[in-house]
């Protein structure tokens, strides 16, 4: 006899047939790749198979009379305020396959979210709000180190740069799209981030999966991310882009490594990643040419060796409880910008322990890094990028009021190409065609639809940031960067907001 | 006691003036106290102030200490600790008149004084230039001394100012009885009422004296760029940011004037973008580096010093601020009107574009201690500025 | 005529750029004398030249390069090949940690003895197969996360004979690739899940095409090289953590 499986018998989702509107046209057995919509030839009717339902929504939005409705599984547990469905499920599905448990996205525990405690400010009478409809309202940001201060000389009455300053990089808003690999991703995906990158003068972030042959064109708007499995890492990818970004550690998986499930290494992603077909693609946790510090600094030099100082290097690290001496000691090691990844950052595959309890909020972490790299006079060698749950524009200006010179999106860029947030990307079957290589489900979402969606995405935002900026009376960013007058706590006890550096609403 | 920090940043809207002979001839206070008289309904009764230039021919060569004391005690403090750190050449009362609506004013005393480089003040901070003594000495007794406020500190110049309507600070510090190459003056119209006579303008650093209307949005953004030099910005006022951002600009980073305003409310991206390449470069450079330096919102600055009086408005022209030429005599105001009143018949008025400083220095040679800002300066001559920017910050905050 | 060098004063930027303007100029031959401890040298160079170095080279000799015929005449300091791409380095010495780390393509000859972690992560597509051979013996960690490639471990020339011809998890986490040794192994030297196997006749011609390579660069006699019987290390699956976790 077959050992039960208990994590079958309990589902989290619930499809409901309304028979009275269903044509049997079998559209949501095609559009399920869970193959929880099953056709009965015999009966010639529709079942189906609530436990291999995920949640995605693909059936219901695509159903063409509208028959479907998931909801959650209506069946419940005795109710126990410590011993929710959650766990129970969790070790069900442990007892019955002994493994460790793998999700994705960011962390879903409902830690204190910061940006939802601070509210900003605008002007009313003593300063005039401005109308960025029609007045100048500038997002211009550069990334990479500044020196302290200009050397200015007088030629023929004209004043001019007497040393130019060594290389940045220009963006027109201060978001930026964060690494998803290519075999996280599908190919159309990242065709769209890159064509979106280029037009909203932005960057985006090829992830450590390697470029593929399509996108070099969109160099001047990429970042390649070099992280410890160097997957398709060559000189031609390193000079690809205007940023080498290395890769220390990601907020979804603080101490741990990369992982691309075999599911997803099909015959394309195998030949960019120089693996075999089916392998999981994996990154160790640490790089293993950086065991210290001073390692770090010598993968920095190397790479900026190899490409002859024309490519700025980001470090990116996740957000953990010593954040700030961390990210002083990654400066002083050469590092152009550093990128700090919160406890919400989002992946395309964690272990589910990694993902909801190991790290600390991105809010924190900017402010402590920010005052850290000041008080050691060191603020102006690097820029910060903050990522990790950033759900809208105010939560962009809320991070760059906290200290951060620009943001990383990841999440919201997928959720803009039709992400519905079932968490399981590890699985290689997303019905959205998002975070997939299937070359069946990517044809669901095409590379123009994708440019279209998160371009939208982003110039809402960006407008929207305008207005925020306006209303506080200020045109151009620089004057929010760090710029705690603009914030206020709602309900956060006195050490959050000294860590914070705000006061409280009505002070 | 004199809170010298609060928990406030205050907010206020304000009248403007300065007046600069670019010859050094004097010119009498009752000018000054005519012009921002006329701009009345700008203020409200809670701040007004001056700063005259070239009003103690006798003492050029020493700084001259404006100090307000809350008490004679307090005074007494103060008269035990400047002989530790000065050589104080000659002190005394400043002069007043009794005016029937100003109630318990401070008592104001002034010393010409210059700087004992051997106190221990300079083994503690390293210091060398005198310039440096002063800004620490200044900042240590506001600091350290309770109910004790140097309003002004440098050399033959002063401040008047205090609570009330300009009229009456002028009859209560006798301004009518100066005569000054420069003049600056303040209309106050402050939102909340911390009734603080530190508090009006102009505000002072040294020689520099700066008069201001509006409200710095970017107040947050400015005083952390400015923590990051060592400036403890503790008095909440827009005002005291412009001063220290002066101070870093010019006479620590050796900007030229011109820049350093451009610094401050520096061309849009789109100007920027259509410049020739070299102005380009620099332009670029500038806003990349000074982005902490920007003030954005609202201002109209008038700032003088020893040589010179500049105005400057806010990028997009949110203040007013008018300029009128006679002659050698230049004026500045946030109305018209004001100019008008002392100046009938000017050769030319104009307002100028949004973030274009107008920078009037005085003829070469003309008056003592005589200050330029026009040219860049290298490096090597900013090593001694330099210096204050690396001082602990306990010293600057005196805990 | 090669370009010859005397580095030791020069920072390796400097090196580095002296090379890449020469490469510029047509110049296709090199030789660096007074290297000690120059970091990055050659890193990131694409180009088919021959350089020829006297003394020590610092980190990451040869990062990232595609192209270049290194040889080195003395002993290297660790991240030697890290990442390289194509080309060769040959070292008449020892070599350090991480040798050839994510080698993608190319060769790396070593005369004597390696560090810890060398040839980890090392990756293969199709015809592009990197090919590390180690003359001496090697610390922990070989062929670690292996996922293409030929790893040879001789065991020959080595200053600790008294040692296993290799550390232990030699072959941890391997998915991909072949690692042969010279002589025999102990099971509990391998990575969790690896075992021993004999060669078979594809594998020793491929072993001696690449020997033979070997021999020639640093002039010994192929048949003494052979006259030992090799076993051969490969993963028992392309996926060897696919169970470890709960869906």
């Amino acid at each position: 006899m077959a050992t039960p499986q208990w994590s079958k018998f309990f589902p989290d989702f619930y499809i409901e047939r309304l028979w009275d509107k269903c044509i049997k046209c079998r559209r949501c057995v095609s559009e399920c790749s869970y193959e929880a919509h099953i056709w009965d030839s015999k009966k010639k009717t529709l079942l189906e198979d609530h436990s291999k339902c995920v949640g995605c929504h693909r059936c219901e939005a695509f159903c063409p009379t509208k028959a479907l409705i998931i909801k959650r599984h209506p069946s419940d547990f005795r109710e126990h305020a410590l011993w929710t469905p959650w766990f129970i499920k969790n070790i069900y599905k442990q007892a019955d396959q002994g493994g460790v448990l793998l999700t994705s996205t960011g962390c879903a525990l409902p830690y204190k979210n910061y940006f939802d405690h601070l509210v900003l400010d605008a002007c009313q009478v003593t300063n005039p709000p401005i109308d960025p409809l029609r007045e100048p309202m500038e997002l211009r940001t550069y990334i990479g180190p500044k020196p302290e201060s200009l050397e200015i000389e007088e030629v023929n009455g004209k004043f001019r740069l007497k040393k130019k300053l060594p290389p940045l990089i220009r963006v027109e808003a201060p978001i930026l799209f964060a690494a998803m690999s290519y075999g996280a991703i599908s190919l159309h995906v990242h065709q769209g981030l890159a064509r979106a990158a280029r037009d909203l003068g932005i960057l985006y972030n090829t992830g450590e999966g390697g470029l593929h042959a399509s996108l070099y064109e969109y160099g001047p708007n990429t970042i390649v991310q070099c992280a410890s499995g160097r997957f398709g890492l060559h000189v031609d990818y390193l000079n690809a882009g205007v940023a080498i970004e290395i890769k220390i550690g990601q907020g979804a998986k603080p101490g741990i490594g990369g992982h691309l499930p075999g599911e997803k290494v099909t015959e394309e992603i195998s030949k960019t990643r120089m693996i075999p077909v089916g392998s999981d693609a994996l990154s160790p946790a640490p790089h293993h040419d950086i065991y210290s510090i001073e390692d770090l600094r010598g993968l920095i030099f190397a790479l900026k060796e190899a490409t002859e100082y024309k490519k700025l290097v980001f470090v990116k690290i996740a957000a953990v409880h010593n954040v700030a001496a961390i990210a002083s000691g990654i400066v002083r090691a050469g590092a152009d910008a550093v990128v700090i990844d919160g406890l919400k950052g989002g992946t395309g595959a964690a272990p589910t322990m990694f993902r909801d309890n190991i790290g600390i909020p991105i809010e924190l972490a900017i402010s402590a890094v920010d005052k850290r790299l000041r008080a050691e006079g060191i603020r102006h060698r690097t820029s910060i990028i903050a990522s990790g749950g950033i759900r809208c524009s105010a939560d962009v200006v809320k991070a760059i009021a906290l200290g951060a010179d620009a943001v990383y999106i990841g999440t919201a860029a997928l959720i803009a190409v039709g992400c519905t947030m079932c968490q399981r990307c590890f699985t290689g079957k997303c019905p959205w065609g998002i975070a997939t290589n299937n070359p069946e489900l990517m044809k669901r979402l095409p590379p123009e639809v994708a440019y279209e969606k998160i371009y939208n995405l982003v110039k809402g935002w960006t407008h929207e940031i305008k207005e925020m900026l306006g209303a506080m009376g200020i045109n151009s960013i620089e004057s929010l960067k760090g710029n705690r007058d603009k914030l206020r706590a709602v309900g956060l006890t006195k050490e959050e907001m000294e860590i914070l550096e705000v006061k409280h609403a009505g002070e | 006691m004199w809170r010298l920090t609060s928990n406030y940043k205050e907010i206020s809207g304000c009248g403007i003036t300065g007046i600069i002979s670019r010859k050094g001839e004097l010119i009498t206070g009752e000018m000054i106290i005519k012009a921002i008289c006329c701009q009345y309904e700008r203020g409200n009764g809670l701040g007004a102030g001056f700063a005259g230039y070239g009003i103690y021919p006798e003492f050029k060569d020493y700084y001259a200490l404006h100090v307000m004391a809350q008490s004679r005690d307090a005074l007494e403090k103060v008269e035990e600790y400047l002989p530790k750190r000065t050589f104080v050449s000659y002190q005394e009362f400043i002069p007043i008149r009794r005016v029937r609506t100003i109630k318990n004013p401070p008592i104001f005393k002034r010393y010409f004084v210059k700087p004992n480089l051997e106190c221990e003040l300079v083994d503690v901070c390293n210091i060398v230039s005198e310039e440096d003594f002063m800004v620490q000495l200044v900042m240590e007794i506001n600091e350290k001394i309770e109910g004790v406020y140097v309003i002004s500190s440098g050399k033959n110049m002063g401040t008047f100012k205090g609570v009330g309507f300009p009229d009456e600070i002028a009859e209560f510090f006798r301004v009518d009885e100066y005569k000054a190459y420069i003049w600056t003056a303040h209309n106050r119209f402050p939102t909340n009422t911390p009734g603080w006579w530190g508090g009006a303008h102009p505000f002072t650093l040294l020689d520099w004296s700066i008069v201001h209307n509006g409200e710095i949005s970017s107040y947050g953004t400015n005083k952390r760029y400015l923590e990051l030099f060592g400036y403890k910005c503790t008095l909440l006022t827009d005002t005291e940011v412009v001063a220290y951002l002066l101070d870093l600009l010019i006479r620590k980073h050796g900007l030229p004037l011109e820049l350093a305003c451009k610094a401050m409310a520096p061309p849009f991206w789109v100007e920027i973008d259509e410049m020739p390449e070299e102005e380009r470069e620099l332009y670029t450079a500038l806003r990349i580096l000074y982005g902490g330096a920007v003030l954005n919102g609202p201002f109209a600055i008038l700032f003088a010093y020893n040589g010179g009086l500049v105005g400057l408005n806010d990028r997009v022209k949110l203040r007013p601020l008018v300029c009128a030429q006679k002659g050698d005599l230049f004026f500045m105001a946030s109305e018209e009107a004001a100019l008008r009143l002392i100046c009938p018949d000017p050769e030319r008025v104009w307002a100028p574009k949004a973030g274009e400083p107008v920078i009037v220095e005085m003829e070469e040679g003309t008056i003592p201690n005589q200050k330029s800002y026009l040219k860049p300066r290298p490096k090597e001559e900013r090593e001694d500025a330099l210096r204050i920017g690396s001082l602990p910050l306990s010293l600057l905050t005196g805990k | 005529m090669p370009l010859e060098l005397e580095v030791f004063p020069f920072h390796y930027s400097q090196v580095n750029k002296i090379i890449r303007e020469n490469l510029k100029k047509g110049e296709r031959e090199f030789i660096l004398r007074g290297v000690n401890g120059h970091r990055y040298l050659l890193a990131g160079v694409s180009a088919d030249i021959k350089v020829t170095i006297y003394g020590t080279p610092g980190l990451d000799l040869g990062a990232f390069m595609r192209g270049p015929v290194i040889r080195v005449f003395g002993n290297v300091q660790d991240g030697a090949g890290n990442t390289m791409d194509e080309g060769k380095i040959v070292i008449h010495g020892m070599a350090g940690d991480v040798v050839g780390y994510a080698m993608r393509g190319g060769k790396i000859h070593i005369y004597g003895d390696v560090g810890y972690r060398v040839g980890i992560h090392m990756k293969a597509y199709m015809e592009k197969i990197p090919v590390l051979i180690i003359g001496g013996k090697a610390g922990d960690f070989l062929g670690e996360y292996m996922a293409g490639g030929v790893i040879i471990l001789l065991g020959m020339h080595t200053l600790y004979p008294e040692r296993p011809i290799a550390g232990l998890f030699l072959g941890t986490g391997m998915h991909g690739g072949v690692i042969y040794i010279r002589g025999k192994i102990k099971e509990s030297q391998l990575g969790l899940g690896l075992k021993p196997y004999p060669l078979d006749g594809s594998d020793e011609k491929l072993l001696e095409g690449y020997l033979k390579e070997y021999c020639e660069d640093f002039g010994l006699e192929l048949s003494e090289v052979l006259k030992e019987d090799f076993i051969k290390i490969i993963p028992y699956t392309h996926r060897p953590y696919g169970k470890l976790y709960a869906y």
